[in-house]
């Protein structure tokens, strides 16, 4: 009977914990996905390698339901970003953007195919270069070879 | 000639040790503050010893405050309180208090029994002005020039220490400019 009583709560528990988890209702699925894109794109300051999303933080919690206000509001991406970055900082951006402390950041990729294919190039060539430096076969080691492989290409 | 191309990864190796040293030891954890050099934001919020009284940015008008965010359920706040309390009294700092995600009965309870180094208090229980500040852990303290633009943030308990390597310098600076 204890056993019963004991899962009749379990059970009576459920939706009480489920409803504490926080709901943001949007009108339609599209604004439902820019909301759940943009907080995936913005950074907990709190902890530090959460997005708002994930979360649990009472900051990220704060910050989620400015992102669902202002989108109510009609704001756009780039307004809901930029009211956070205000307050808390080019850090809450993953995407960090293009400017004078971040370029370095964005070109290290480009320069570093850049400085492969240097180094790429400078080998081709120098073998190239090694190649033709070379004095090649003599007339007789061409016609050993030729017999080698005629020989060789004939047995088969 | 082509020797010197041998020198190429040890000169990398020696740049990015460079680099990460000069990582070593640097706080992750503490963000600049997005509003240094910008005013505090608009705010009206309640004094927290009398519901009635309404406070605005004008607080910080005239002369050098600290702003201090704390909470009576943030224990590292209940770590530096002494160290304010100090500040106040035996520095004569101005110190402005932000009652953060708290409740009042509970913030004048703490300040009864603590002491009270607030010369002004005010009451933020829903996070308003913390939000606006962009408080993400208490304690935090701003220096907050005579114009009401802030200075210098410190995320993290005040102690003796950090009042004078970090924060009597910058209130030194803008005293003086005042």
């Amino acid at each position: 009977m204890r056993r019963v009583w004991l899962m009749l709560a379990v059970l009576a528990a459920t939706p009480l914990w489920a409803s504490t988890s926080d709901v943001y209702p949007f009108d339609s699925a599209a604004e439902q996905e820019r909301f759940n894109n943009l907080i995936t794109e913005l950074r907990c300051p709190k902890c530090q390698n959460q997005n708002i999303a994930d979360s649990n933080s009472p900051i990220s919690k704060d910050m989620r339901d400015e992102v669902y206000r202002m989108m109510q509001d009609g704001a756009t991406n780039e307004e809901v970003t930029n009211a956070l970055v205000s307050r808390f900082g080019e850090f809450v951006r993953y995407k960090p953007r293009l400017e004078q402390r971040t370029w370095l950041l964005w070109a290290t990729p480009v320069l570093a195919v850049l400085a492969g294919l240097l180094v790429v190039a400078g080998i081709v060539l120098r073998s190239r270069r090694a190649a033709a430096g070379s004095p090649g076969l003599s007339a007789e080691e061409k016609a050993r070879a030729e017999r080698i492989l005629g020989k060789d290409s004939g047995s088969h | 000639m082509r020797r010197v191309l041998l020198f190429i990864p040890v000169l990398l190796a020696v740049t990015l040790g460079i680099v990460l040293f000069a990582g070593i030891g640097k706080d992750p954890n503490k963000l600049e503050s997005a509003l240094i050099g910008k005013p505090v934001p608009e705010f009206v919020l309640a004094d927290l010893h009398n519901p009635e009284v309404q406070l605005g940015p004008e607080v910080f008008r005239g002369q050098v405050s600290l702003l201090n965010v704390w909470g009576t359920w943030c224990p590292a706040c209940r770590d530096e309180h002494g160290d304010l309390v100090w500040l106040a009294e035996q520095q004569g700092i101005r110190i402005v208090g932000l009652n953060y995600k708290d409740e009042r009965e509970l913030a004048l309870q703490w300040l009864d029994r603590l002491g009270d180094p607030y010369q002004v208090s005010l009451y933020d229980p829903r996070g308003e002005l913390g939000f606006d500040l962009g408080v993400y852990g208490a304690p935090e303290t701003y220096v907050i020039d005579p114009d009401g633009i802030v200075r210098y943030r410190h995320v993290g308990v005040v102690n003796e220490k950090v009042w004078r390597e970090d924060l009597e310098p910058v209130v030194l600076k803008f005293r003086e400019d005042s």
